[in-house]
């Protein structure tokens, strides 16, 4: 749509985040332009007043010229805030509703979108390895942002957060001891390689990229929040085209498919818990 | 130009104050109220039961892309931010703690302000902490109302403080005589 230049809502200021938002996607191939708004905007303004500047147009020159001013950013624009079996109740959803289906499947292809820094793939990991299910699981990992890429991959966590983790192990239907499965050494524990060795991390942008696999499960939680409307519905067609008939889509606790172009292909499995089956016909 | 929004900001003692507020509306009152009180992050939605009790207005759980309403009275949901959009929807996200706290009520006030403007009302209640300080200043930049209440009717008084010291609130008043006041000045669309 275009835009009129007698537009009296249209500020000085939002010209400018969009000419940065466009700078952004043509000099680098990132493309925030349908995310939140009010989320990319509070962002930048953070990292204006960090730079001391006075306006998005100042950042937007100095993000085209400095490489590193735009590492930066970009690192503003990614959330990694994130926790083992984050909502305990999706977890033990997904062991009572979900895996006894998977477990009729031959082999297992699961898409982990938006991994950020992987503590949410290793607890998937530690479930379906619970269920019997983790050794004929291939389990893909991606993230926009290669450094919480890195700190997935090596699986290594603060001490201090596992008294955390345990609760929410134990609240999600943890069958074992949560300390079989990691071992401490210092400030940090690192996860057991037996859970990484069917993970693959890799990089993948949901808003540039296309299609991922023929996955009989998607689980991306809290990453659709950060994105328009728009936006949502694009990335709810991207999981919907990338999933098996018959399979699974697990969202964040505020996130869900209502209202969205893929609603009505698909039947809910717990609500609460945001999560769906695409169906078969 | 009428106000659009009010968004109030409350913690330690909010649930008895934010009480006071909304059963002090008249009845034609319904510019819609957005706000952010300070959760445990296991919390229910015993907050949103309790207030709907005080008023006709609907009093809800902020939804993720819901649109702003006449007549409703949004609470930001435990543990997630609560922002507004310049296209006057809501959105939920769950980015770092600011001031230690999510939801925050500066990301809440800095973000409507910048939706809203001059059309917004910003109320920082009870609370020990000065989250809301820096949302306060940004609505008056952009033109907004602001109201403290005044810390020596607050039953934790650094918040309002906090905002007070700013020196970008525009009244300090009584808890009693916030809704008396924005009965006054928010005259509802017929």
């Amino acid at each position: 749509m275009s835009k009129n230049l007698a537009s009296p809502d249209e500020t000085t200021s939002n010209i400018e985040l969009d000419l940065l938002l466009e700078a952004i996607f043509r000099k680098y191939g990132y493309d925030f332009r349908d995310y939140s708004r009010a989320h990319v905007k509070r962002r930048l303004y953070s990292r204006i007043k960090q730079h001391e500047l006075q306006s998005f147009s100042q950042l937007q020159h100095l993000l085209l010229y400095d490489e590193q001013t735009f590492q930066e950013v970009l690192r503003g624009l990614s959330i990694n805030v994130t926790e083992m079996f984050r909502d305990p109740a999706f977890y033990a959803k997904m062991r009572t509703e979900v895996i006894p289906l998977l477990k009729t499947y031959p082999y297992l292809k699961i898409w982990h979108a938006g991994c950020s820094t992987g503590e949410e793939v290793y607890s998937f990991a530690i479930l379906l390895h619970e269920e019997g299910l983790y050794e004929r699981s291939q389990i893909y990992a991606t993230d926009f942002n290669t450094d919480v890429l890195e700190t997935a991959k090596r699986g290594i966590y603060p001490t201090s957060r596992i008294k955390e983790y345990t609760m929410n192990y134990q609240e999600a239907g943890g069958k074992n001891s949560f300390s079989n499965y990691y071992t401490a050494r210092y400030d940090n524990v690192i996860f057991d390689a037996s859970l990484k060795k069917n993970i693959v991390f890799a990089e993948h942008n949901l808003v540039t990229d296309s299609v991922f696999a023929e996955a009989h499960l998607i689980i991306c939680r809290n990453v659709l929040i950060y994105f328009n409307r728009s936006l949502q519905n694009k990335v709810l067609q991207l999981f919907s085209e990338s999933l098996i008939k018959g399979g699974f889509l697990g969202l964040g606790s505020k996130e869900n498919i209502l209202f969205s172009p893929i609603e009505n292909s698909y039947k809910t499995i717990d609500g609460e818990q945001k999560i769906y089956q695409k169906k078969f016909i | 130009m009428p106000y659009q929004a009010i968004v109030i900001g409350s913690s330690a003692g909010g649930l008895h104050a934010l009480k006071i507020i909304i059963s002090g509306f008249s009845a034609s009152f319904d510019t819609p109220i957005i706000v952010t009180q300070h959760l445990s992050p296991n919390s229910d939605n015993y907050l949103v039961q309790f207030l709907n009790q005080f008023t006709q207005l609907t009093v809800k759980e902020a939804d993720e892309k819901e649109v702003i309403l006449r007549g409703y009275v949004y609470i930001a949901p435990p543990n997630f931010h609560l922002l507004v959009e310049e296209d006057f929807t809501l959105s939920l996200n769950v980015e770092e703690k600011v001031n230690f706290a999510r939801p925050s009520i500066d990301v809440l006030f800095e973000t409507a302000a910048e939706a809203y403007k001059n059309q917004l009302i910003g109320i920082i209640l009870t609370g020990a902490n000065h989250d809301g300080a820096k949302g306060i200043a940004r609505i008056k930049q952009k033109g907004g109302y602001t109201i403290a209440q005044s810390p020596d009717t607050a039953e934790a008084a650094a918040m309002p403080q906090a905002a007070i010291n700013t020196g970008f609130v525009d009244q300090i008043l009584k808890l009693e005589d916030i809704p008396v006041f924005l009965n006054k000045i928010c005259k509802s669309k017929v």
